[in-house]
């Protein structure tokens, strides 16, 4: 049985679908992710961002569909009339913590949410894989199509220094979980841009400016969107990367403050996130139907006229 | 989009390189000018952006040429073509073939895979000073291969196979390859007109299209136009073909699927990039009878209604290179190819596309990424091709030995073709036969050979060779026993016993091979391979080679037997829920070398 909803001018019918032995109903166009969701499911995500078109890549949130040879991404597959899946069995755990495993012996997912809850509840042991190694800093340098033969002892990293090239924000490539997210914001989704891309091949691959060029040289506009999307930390606000080195980053303690932003017409949406009365960070509420988390350098950055106390 | 572009500039060299291709740039390719009014004048945008297919073939033009893509020659191409210098780079540094960093013209590459180490001992440290290690080169049946890259004003592509020691140290010091071997040299079947893809290699002349016309060249043509698109894909069909490449999709299908979609505008590729470690047939189709890929292709066309085709050819290729380029170009000039086809109406063209030294491009989805002019990233299926396909249109991809089924189909007739084969497995199929028997090269055969026969047909053993295991299917596939030698090569008989024909690869090893020294290099492979989009390919390869390094060390202890479930862990995942195929079955050969060899096992 089909009944169709009206939303504006679109008519969009809903399908009927079974979820873990239940029926659901969800909307045409819909992924598998937004229907889990509404019943009440939890799927673990992580390349999964809600202001870009996902890339799948993570496969953190992989299903079963009856009928598939492959579990399927829930966050890009849309739903059909008639699908049954599984979202919570042996082979989905198995998936989930491999990938949970995968990722976590490999990149440092220490800012990622939720992942230590997630890897308690899949059983997910990231060192069953050996020691980290933390001896190739070079991986701008990489080659494609070689590679480092493995010395039959460590797990292979991400691991590369911060990168520290301007006062705005830091790149901690060490952190990536290669979402495409940044690269996604920056280009052709939102920035148009084109600062950063993703350089390199398997293992190697990673996100780089051309020829792995300080931001200063680049193309980059400093909008500071492709920090708002990382899921990671691995972009980050030079005030919060000092802080966090001093241990004085305490986000418990502040406050979160929307507003509009004071330099144009256009009226973004900010969200200032205060400490110790100074602004910290400034983020943009990724639903507000002006900016979707966009900002340019002004509203993002420009904030210290704010606190240019006069007795400074 | 404003390109930001940084100050280095073009030497004059890499801008004749870039105009050579895309002509001579004009005076403002970016807005700047102003006209009577004052007002600026932009001349880039989306007509530039339109050309965005040429940046593969740019950037093989500055690397034929210079050998290399500096900062220069990369933001020259960003003002030629639109794109910003950073994705240019992100495109460059995916591709094994280009080099972002300067390096001498003359590139050495020496085959270190499958069957070259097994022949030869090839390996990553043990190669001459100077000369490059490659993946498999294709040229398998002459193990070991050499590919010399000189890049210049006229660029030479030469292969020497087999190669010694000496000779590579020769190469590299810049000693010309000489002639290469005859075509077909690596049909030890051929000349033997009885056979039915084979049947031109070593009897007619792959240039010359007089040659192929006297030889029943373009007879399955005349006949498809004659019996209109509805009844090619009705033989099609009939015949029971389906794909070569090592999916066996039905093609009949297919084609199917395509012909009935309502967007008019299709695509057809040939994939063409062979890259599957020990596969080496389509470069002798594509080499030995070229005209017959074009015809193929012509007719895979009409019955579709795709209006143009490329020919997705692996950059290793350059012999397949020369004689694709001379097939097309002849038979665009004798009204085979191009407008109004033989008088039909039908009009239809071919592009010769290179890759650039990747894998994951023989991968359908990547081959329209590649060819778009964007890292050869496989894409999220469904949408599934034959709907939305390259540049978002319905695209038939066939590969090149599947499309050359499809002419002995259309002359006699379906029915006549399903008549040879099994009940699971209809028609001919090539094997590419190589390792330890007396004479390798790719074999004819009708479905339903035994291993053992195949071997037969390949000479046998070599002397004082005694078989240890055999490879089918390439590194996607499986490995098998002396005790598998009944084993009918079909492809029902294969999937009953738990393994692949694949590609159609048979790599015979005998004792002397270390087939440990294999698996590793199998994992070295797929980690090298991978595209790096996905999770479970991407570190799980790294993974699984990294557990293998350990098992060498502790084989049979403790230990071992945690790695050992580390590895069939990896295997699932990847299988489970990498993105496409390359991760699906990076640990097939793995663990069937775990399983049926026993390898490892104390």
């Amino acid at each position: 049985m089909t009944t169709q909803i009206t939303t504006g001018l679109q008519v969009r019918r809903s399908v009927e679908l079974t979820i873990d032995g239940q029926k659901v109903s969800a909307l045409e166009g819909s992924t598998l992710l937004d229907a889990c969701r509404a019943s009440g499911k939890e799927i673990p995500t992580l390349c999964y961002g809600d202001t870009i078109t996902p890339k799948n890549a993570c496969r953190v949130c992989m299903v079963e569909l009856e009928g598939s040879r492959t579990l399927v991404p829930s966050c890009s597959r849309k739903v059909e009339a008639g699908m049954v899946v599984n979202t919570d069995n042996e082979r989905t755990s198995h998936s989930r913590k491999l990938v949970l495993e995968l990722l976590g012996s490999s990149v440092d997912l220490s800012l990622t949410k939720n992942v230590a809850r997630w890897n308690d509840g899949y059983g997910a042991q990231p060192s069953r894989f050996g020691a980290p190694s933390f001896h190739h800093d070079d991986r701008d340098e990489a080659v494609t199509g070689h590679h480092h033969a493995p010395n039959g002892k460590t797990a292979e990293t991400v691991h590369q220094p911060v990168k520290v090239d301007n006062s705005l924000y830091i790149r901690d490539y060490s952190k990536c979980i290669l979402c495409y997210q940044c690269v996604d914001a920056c280009g052709e989704q939102w920035q148009n841009t084109f600062a950063i891309t993703t350089a390199g091949r398997g293992f190697d691959a990673r996100i780089s400016t051309e020829f792995a060029v300080d931001l200063t040289d680049s193309a980059c506009v400093y909008c500071g969107n492709c920090i708002q999307v990382c899921p990671t930390g691995a972009l980050m606000f030079t005030s919060e990367y000092e802080m966090r080195k001093d241990g004085t980053w305490n986000e418990p303690e502040q406050t979160q403050t929307d507003t509009i932003c004071p330099y144009c017409g256009v009226g973004c949406a900010l969200t200032l996130h205060v400490q110790d009365n100074t602004i910290v960070k400034v983020t943009s509420p990724s639903d507000h139907y002006v900016t979707h988390g966009n900002l340019c350098i002004k509203g993002r950055f420009g904030f210290q006229h704010v606190q240019n106390r006069t007795s400074d | 989009m404003d390109l930001k572009i940084a100050s280095a500039e073009a030497t004059s060299e890499e801008k004749n390189a870039v105009d050579s291709l895309l002509g001579v740039a004009p005076e403002t390719s970016q807005g700047g000018e102003r006209n009577l009014a004052g007002h600026r004048v932009a001349r880039g945008g989306e007509s530039l952006r339109s050309l965005r297919h040429m940046l593969l073939p740019t950037l093989h033009a500055i690397n034929d040429r210079i050998g290399w893509l500096s900062r220069g020659a990369i933001n020259y191409i960003s003002q030629r073509l639109d794109i910003a210098p950073a994705d240019i780079y992100g495109v460059a540094t995916f591709y094994a073939l280009f080099d972002t960093n300067e390096r001498p013209a003359r590139q050495v590459h020496v085959c270190i895979d499958l069957a070259c180490r097994a022949m030869s001992g090839c390996k990553e440290d043990s190669i001459p000073t100077g000369a490059i290690a490659s993946p498999c080169l294709g040229v398998c049946e002459r193990a070991p291969a050499v590919l010399v890259i000189e890049t210049g004003v006229t660029p030479r592509y030469e292969v020497l196979a087999p190669a010694t020691t000496s000779e590579i140290v020769d190469l590299v010091a810049g000693k010309s390859a000489g002639a290469e071997k005859e075509i077909s040299a690596a049909v030890p079947q051929a000349p033997d007109a009885s056979l039915v893809l084979l049947s031109r290699i070593g009897r007619v002349n792959p240039l010359s299209i007089d040659d192929y016309i006297a030889s029943n060249g373009f007879v399955a043509l005349r006949r498809a136009i004659d019996i209109g698109a509805e009844q090619v894909i009705a033989e099609v069909t009939a015949s029971g073909l389906v794909g070569r490449g090592g999916a066996a999709f039905p093609t009949g299908r297919k084609w199917s699927a395509v012909a009935g979609q309502p967007v008019k505008t299709r695509y057809l590729i040939c994939n063409a990039d062979e890259s599957e470690p020990g596969t080496f047939k389509d470069r002798v189709l594509m080499e030995g009878d070229p005209f017959a890929l074009v015809e193929a292709m012509t007719i895979a066309a009409f019955a579709t209604g795709c209006q143009h085709g490329w020919i997705y050819l692996r950059g290793e290729y350059p012999r397949a290179l020369k004689n694709l380029t001379n097939a097309v170009e002849v038979a665009r000039s004798r009204s085979m190819l191009g407008e109004n086809i033989l008088g039909s109406g039908f009009s239809f063209d071919i592009t010769i596309f290179r890759g650039a030294g990747a894998y994951i491009c023989g991968e359908e989805t990547a081959i329209f990424n590649s060819i778009e002019g964007y890292r050869g990233e496989p894409r999220n299926k469904p949408p599934f091709p034959v709907e939305v396909g390259l540049f978002g249109k319905p695209t038939v991809v066939n590969n090149v030995e599947t499309l050359m089924n499809v002419l002995p189909i259309i002359q006699n007739s379906g029915e006549k073709y399903a008549t040879w084969g099994t009940t699971g497995s209809k028609g001919k199929k090539l094997f590419c036969i190589s390792g330890a028997v007396n004479q390798p090269g790719v074999y004819e055969v009708t479905f339903g050979a035994t291993l053992r026969e195949l071997i037969k047909l390949a000479g046998g053993m070599k002397t004082g060779s005694q078989l240890q295991a055999v490879l089918l299917g390439g590194a996607a596939g499986g490995f098998v026993g002396p005790q598998d030698l009944d084993l009918e090569l079909t492809l029902e008989a294969a999937r009953a016993a738990g393994t692949t024909l694949g590609s159609g690869v048979i790599l015979v090893f005998d004792q002397s091979v270390d087939m440990i020294d294999q698996l590793q290099r199998i994992a070295a492979f797929f980690r090298d391979e991978s595209c790096g989009q996905c999770v479970p390919c991407r570190v799980g390869t790294v993974r699984q080679q990294e557990a293998l390094a350990r098992l060498v060390k502790s084989s049979g202890t403790k230990s071992a037997s945690v790695d050992l479930q580390l590895l069939r862990d990896l295997g699932q995942v990847m299988r489970d829920a990498s993105i496409c195929g390359l991760g699906q079955t990076a640990h097939n050969a793995i663990d069937s070398a775990l399983t049926r060899l026993k390898v490892f096992s104390a």
